[in-house]
C-alpha cells in the first residue's frame, strides 16, 4: 500500500511539473527570444509586501531597478518607481499547446518587465527561457532516455537470452559503440547535415544522436541480468513444462530487467540535458534564440559568469525537482516491482 | 665546443666567472668566430629604471608551434619568437612609429629605390658570435629562396619582382627596391635576422625549415632578441634565460634585460589563464575579454588593470558573394542574388545595432565600427568616413528600392519577401570558440528580425567555419574577426585585393568580380608604391569609402586591449599593437626581487 501512495504522489509531483513546462505560454510573462538590450546580466528582482516607509501592500510588488552610473551590469533599486505584480494580464503573443493562440499570462506588470529569475546576457528573461527550454530539453531528454532503453533492451535480452554467436556479434558491437570516438564523428556529422538547422530537426536530431549513442551500455546491463534471469529455477522449471521463449521472455525475464532499466532511464535524462549542451556547441543543439536547458546552462562555462552572476545557476536549481521527481519514481517502482527484496 | 652556459642557479657572480673563463679559454677549435672588437654602440632606452634579476611568467594559449621565424605562423610562435629575435629597423608599439634597431640609422635615396642601412657596430647574437652585413644578406636570401616558402615572402616582392641587397662594407647594407613602396622603412620591421653561422648548413642542405622545433638544444639555436632558449618541457613550458649580448642599455648604461627568465606557459583556456592570474601563478596577463575583465578589476588585489584603449582587431558580418560552382547547392545561389544587390547589405547594415554590440558584447570596452581602420590605429583612421545611427527605417527604405516587400502573419509577425515572393532567410555561421562573436550573430538576428528577416546563427567549430568560407564556399553569411599586426594598411592587403587569399567575401579571384572591386584594386596597388603619406592616406581613404558604400563587409565593433599585471612588475606600459604587454619585456622588471627569488 506505501509503495503504491509513494508512487501515486511522485507521479502528482511530475505531472505539476510538466505541467508548467507545457503550458509554458500561459506560466511564462514574456517571451523568451525578446532581447531587453538596457537590462543585461539584470539580478532577480525582490518581490516586498512591505514598502521602504512600512506600509504593507497586500499585493505583492517589485522595485525597478535601474543600471548604476558608469556600469554595464549593476543594478540600483529605483524605491520611487513600484511595480505591482498583476495576475492573468495580456502581453506577448503565444499558442498554448502549439495550437491555441493567446495572450493570457498568469502574471506580469504593467509599463515594466518583471524579472523574477533574473535577465541573461541580451536582457532576456530568464524564468520564460527556463520555462520554455524545457519544452524542449525534457521531451528530447525523455524520448532519448526512451530511445536508449528500448534498444538497450532489445539488443540486450536477445543477446543474453540466445547467447551463442547473437551474443558475440550483439555485443562487439555495442563495445564498438562505446569505444567510437563520438566527438569526431558527431563532427563528421555535423559536415553532412544541411548548415541551418530548425528547431524542430534540431529536436528530433538530438534524440536521434542520443539513442544512437547512448544504448550500448543499458544493453550490456540488460544482457547480465537476463543471463542470470534464464538460469533462475523456476525459468528453468518453466521452459521444463514447454513455456516458449516468447512467454519466458515476457512472463519471468524481461520483468527481471525493469528495475535495472528504470534507473538507467532516471540517471539518462539529465545526463542527456547535460549532452545536448555539448551538441549545442557543435552546432547540432537546439539553435538560438530558441531556449533550451542545455542553452541555459551553456553560460555558466564561462568563468566571468560563475562568478559575476550567482542568479544564472538558478535554472540548475530548479531542475532538480524534475531530476528527483525522476529518481524517486524510478526507485519507488524498482521496490514495487521487487517487494520481496527489499526486507533484508 | 661552445661557450659554457652556467646554470642559473648558480650566483650571479660566478656566472659571470664562468662564462668570462669560458669565453677565453673555451674558444671553439674549428669555425672559429672572428674577433669583433669594435665598441659595441648600445641603444639607450628612456625609460623607468628598474633593477636586474627575477623572472617573469607569462601564459600562452597553445604551445608555440616552431621557433624558426622563417615558418611561424601562430600567434604562441610569433609572440616567444619576438622575445628571441630582433629586426633591422623596429616599430615601437606604443607610439607606431619606427626607431632604429639592428640599424643604428637609414637613409632612403631620393627616387625612394635605395635603402642604405647601416648597421650598429658590436652587435652579438645570444652565442656571442658576433654579426655583420653577411648574416643579413644571408638572411634575406633565405627568406626569398622560393624554396624556403616563408610566409612572409611576398613582402619582399614589388610586382613579382624581389628587392635585392648587397654590402658596401661589413657594417653598410644596401636594399635595391624594384619600385618605390609607401611603406618605407617600416618594412623592415618583423624580419628577424637569422644567424649565418649556425643556419647556413642546414640551408644549403635543404634542411632550413625543419629547424627550431621547441626541443632544440638550446646551444643550437641563436638570435639577438633580449633572451635566448634555456629549457622547453614539453605541454607544460617554455623557459628562456637573458641573453647576455643584448645590445639595448638603459639610462644608466646598465645592459638590458633586466629580467634574468622569461617563462611561457602553456595555459589552454581563456579562463584558466584568468585563474592562474588570479592565484599569482602569472605575472601579466593579456587578450582578456571585456567579462574577465571586469570580474578581475572587480575584486583588485596585488594586480593592476589596464584598458589600453581600442586595439586593431575588426569584427565583420560578410555574406557569400564567391561565384557558384557545380557544386553549390541550389539554395544558396537563390539567396546569393539577395547578397548581391549592395542595398540588401546596405540595408543589412543600417539595421544592426553597434551600440548594443559594444554595450552587450564588450561591457562598454570597444568602439563601434563602421570602417576596416580601427580606432586604434590613430594615423590611419579616414575621420570623414560617416557613421550613420542605427536605423530600421532607412533600411526599409533600401529594401524596398531594391524590390523586396513584407507580409504579416495574424500574430503579427513580418515576413521579408524578395522580388519573387520568397521568404528572405538565410543563415550566419561563427566560430563556436568565440563566444564574443556568437554573441554578436544573436544581436544581430534579433536586428534582423524586425525586418523581417529569418536569420539562423549557426556555431561551427573553428576549423570547419574555415573550411566552409574559404574552401567549399557553402555558407550564405559570417561573422569573422581579424586583428591587423601593425598601423600600415599594408598588412591588410590580402583583405583588400581581390586576388588576395583573406578578401573573405570572394577570396583569391583571377578577375575583379564587380567593378569597385577592381577600383578598390587599383586604389591599394597605387598607395603601396605611393611616396608620401598623405598620398597613400587619400587613395586609402578612398578605397575605404568604396567599402562602406558597397558594404561587402559589414564592420561590427573592435574591442579594447585589456590587459593586467601584477603591481610589482615595473615599466608595465601595455600597448594595442601586437604583442600588447610584451613589446617591450627588455625593459619589464621585478619591483621586488625577493619575492619571486623564493618562488
Amino acid at each position: 500500500m506505501r509503495g503504491r501512495r509513494a508512487i501515486s504522489g511522485w507521479l502528482v509531483v511530475l505531472v505539476a511539473l510538466h505541467a508548467c513546462v507545457l503550458f509554458a505560454g500561459f506560466f511564462a510573462p514574456y517571451d523568451p527570444t525578446e532581447q531587453d538590450r538596457g537590462r543585461p546580466y539584470l539580478p532577480p528582482m525582490r518581490l516586498h509586501f512591505l514598502d521602504n516607509r512600512g506600509h504593507f501592500h497586500a499585493r505583492p510588488f517589485a522595485y525597478a531597478l535601474k543600471l548604476a552610473e558608469g556600469s554595464f551590469d549593476q543594478y540600483e533599486e529605483d524605491t520611487r518607481r513600484a511595480l505591482p505584480l498583476k495576475f492573468m494580464v495580456r502581453g506577448a503573443n503565444y499558442r498554448l499547446l502549439g495550437l491555441l493562440p493567446s495572450r493570457l499570462h498568469l502574471f506580469g506588470a504593467e509599463n515594466e518587465r518583471i524579472y523574477l529569475l533574473g535577465s541573461d546576457a541580451y536582457g532576456r528573461d530568464q524564468l520564460s527561457r527556463f520555462l520554455y527550454g524545457g519544452r524542449v530539453s525534457l521531451f528530447a531528454g525523455l524520448l532519448g532516455a526512451g530511445v536508449t532503453v528500448l534498444l538497450g533492451l532489445c539488443v540486450g535480452a536477445a543477446a543474453g537470452y540466445y547467447g551463442g554467436w547473437r551474443d558475440d556479434l550483439l555485443m562487439r558491437l555495442a563495445e564498438l559503440f562505446l569505444a567510437l570516438p563520438w566527438l569526431y564523428l558527431l563532427f563528421a556529422l555535423r559536415a553532412f547535415l544541411p548548415l541551418a538547422v530548425g528547431p524542430l530537426e534540431a529536436f528530433f536530431l538530438i534524440v536521434a544522436v542520443l539513442g544512437a549513442v547512448g544504448w550500448a551500455r543499458p544493453a550490456r546491463l540488460v544482457r547480465g541480468v537476463v543471463l542470470s534471469a534464464k538460469e533462475r529455477d523456476f525459468v528453468r522449471a518453466a521452459r521444463g513444462f514447454g513455456a516458449t521463449d516468447g512467454y519466458l521472455l515476457r512472463r519471468h525475464i524481461l520483468p527481471a530487467t525493469s528495475s535495472v532499466l528504470l534507473t538507467q532511464a532516471a540517471i539518462l535524462v539529465p545526463q542527456f540535458i547535460l549532452a545536448e549542451m555539448t551538441l549545442s556547441f557543435l552546432g547540432l543543439g537546439v539553435p538560438e534564440p530558441v531556449p533550451s536547458w542545455g542553452n541555459l546552462l551553456s553560460s555558466l562555462q564561462q568563468y566571468s559568469v560563475l562568478v559575476s552572476y550567482w542568479w544564472m545557476y538558478l535554472p540548475a536549481l530548479i531542475m532538480l525537482p524534475f531530476f528527483l521527481g525522476y529518481l524517486g519514481l524510478g526507485s519507488e517502482l524498482q521496490e514495487r516491482a521487487e517487494p520481496y527484496k527489499i526486507e533484508r | 665546443m661552445k661557450p659554457e652556459r652556467a646554470n642559473c642557479s648558480s650566483r650571479r657572480i660566478v656566472f659571470l666567472l664562468l662564462f668570462v673563463l669560458a669565453a677565453l679559454f673555451t674558444r671553439p677549435t674549428a669555425g672559429s668566430p672572428p674577433q669583433n672588437n669594435s665598441k659595441e654602440e648600445l641603444l639607450v632606452l628612456a625609460g623607468e629604471m628598474g633593477h636586474p634579476g627575477g623572472r617573469l611568467v607569462v601564459a600562452l594559449r597553445a604551445e608555440p608551434k616552431t621557433l624558426n621565424p622563417l615558418i611561424a605562423l601562430d600567434a604562441p610562435s610569433r609572440e616567444v619568437i619576438g622575445a628571441m629575435q630582433a629586426d633591422l629597423v623596429h616599430i615601437n608599439r606604443a607610439t607606431q612609429l619606427t626607431e632604429p634597431a639592428l640599424a643604428k640609422s637609414w637613409k632612403i635615396s631620393p627616387d625612394g629605390l635605395r635603402y642604405t642601412l647601416v648597421l650598429r657596430s658590436g652587435l652579438k647574437f645570444s652565442d656571442g658570435y658576433p654579426l655583420d652585413a653577411d648574416d643579413v644578406l644571408f638572411t634575406f636570401r633565405v627568406y626569398l629562396d622560393e624554396k624556403v616558402h616563408a610566409p612572409q615572402r611576398d613582402l619582399l616582392l614589388f610586382d613579382g619582382k624581389p628587392l635585392s641587397l648587397r654590402k658596401t662594407d661589413s657594417q653598410t647594407i644596401v636594399f635595391q627596391l624594384p619600385k618605390p613602396y609607401g611603406v618605407a622603412e617600416r618594412m623592415f620591421d618583423g624580419w628577424a635576422i637569422l644567424p649565418k653561422h649556425l643556419l647556413e648548413k642546414p640551408y644549403e642542405e635543404g634542411k632550413i625549415a625543419q629547424l627550431g622545433a621547441l626541443a632544440t638544444r638550446p646551444n643550437e639555436w641563436a638570435g639577438l632578441g633580449p633572451f635566448r632558449l634555456k629549457e622547453y618541457v614539453a605541454g607544460q613550458r617554455l623557459v628562456l634565460e637573458r641573453n647576455p649580448y643584448f645590445w639595448k642599455a638603459d639610462e644608466k648604461g646598465n645592459r638590458l634585460p633586466y629580467l634574468n627568465e622569461l617563462v611561457f606557459l602553456f595555459v589552454p583556456s581563456a579562463d584558466a589563464q584568468v585563474l592562474r592570474f588570479q592565484s599569482g601563478e602569472t605575472d601579466v596577463i593579456s587578450r582578456l575579454g571585456a567579462e574577465n575583465f571586469s570580474v578581475l578589476s572587480r575584486q583588485e588585489g596585488n594586480y593592476t588593470m589596464v584598458d589600453a584603449g581600442p586595439g586593431f582587431e575588426y569584427n565583420f558580418l560578410f555574406f557569400n558573394l564567391s561565384d557558384p560552382t557545380e557544386k553549390t547547392p541550389a539554395e544558396i545561389v537563390q539567396r546569393q542574388k539577395w547578397f548581391r544587390e549592395a542595398k540588401f547589405r546596405q540595408a543589412v547594415s543600417a539595421a544592426i545595432d553597434r551600440e548594443a554590440i559594444v554595450r552587450l558584447v564588450y561591457q562598454g570596452r570597444g568602439a563601434p565600427l563602421w570602417g576596416l581602420v580601427t580606432p586604434g590605429n590613430r594615423r590611419w583612421q579616414d575621420e570623414k568616413l560617416p557613421h550613420p545611427p542605427r536605423s530600421l527605417d532607412r533600411a526599409r527604405t533600401l529594401l524596398k528600392e531594391a524590390g523586396f516587400s513584407w507580409t504579416s502573419a495574424s500574430d503579427g509577425e513580418i515576413t521579408l519577401l524578395d522580388s519573387g515572393g520568397k521568404p528572405v532567410e538565410f543563415s550566419v555561421v561563427t566560430s563556436s570558440s568565440n563566444a564574443d562573436r556568437a554573441k554578436m550573430a544573436t544581436l544581430i538576428q534579433d536586428d534582423l528580425k524586425q525586418l523581417g528577416m529569418r536569420v539562423a546563427v549557426v556555431p561551427l567549430e573553428f576549423r570547419s567555419l574555415l573550411d566552409r568560407v574559404t574552401q567549399t564556399k557553402e555558407y550564405d553569411a559570417c561573422v569573422l574577426g581579424m586583428v591587423s599586426p601593425d598601423a600600415d594598411p599594408n598588412v591588410d592587403v590580402n583583405v583588400w585585393l581581390s586576388r588576395g587569399g583573406t578578401h573573405l567575401w570572394n577570396p583569391s579571384q583571377a578577375h575583379p568580380a564587380t567593378p569597385w572591386e577592381a577600383e578598390i584594386d587599383r586604389l591599394i596597388d597605387e598607395q603601396m608604391y605611393a611616396r608620401t603619406f598623405e598620398q597613400r592616406k587619400k587613395l586609402y581613404d578612398r578605397a575605404q569609402e568604396l567599402l562602406r558604400e558597397y558594404q561587402p563587409m559589414i564592420f561590427l565593433a573592435s574591442p579594447d586591449i585589456l590587459t593586467g599585471a601584477k603591481k610589482s612588475v615595473g615599466n608595465f606600459r601595455p600597448a594595442v599593437l601586437e604583442p600588447y604587454v610584451l613589446w617591450n619585456v627588455e625593459q619589464l622588471y621585478l619591483k621586488n626581487d625577493a619575492v619571486n627569488a623564493t618562488r
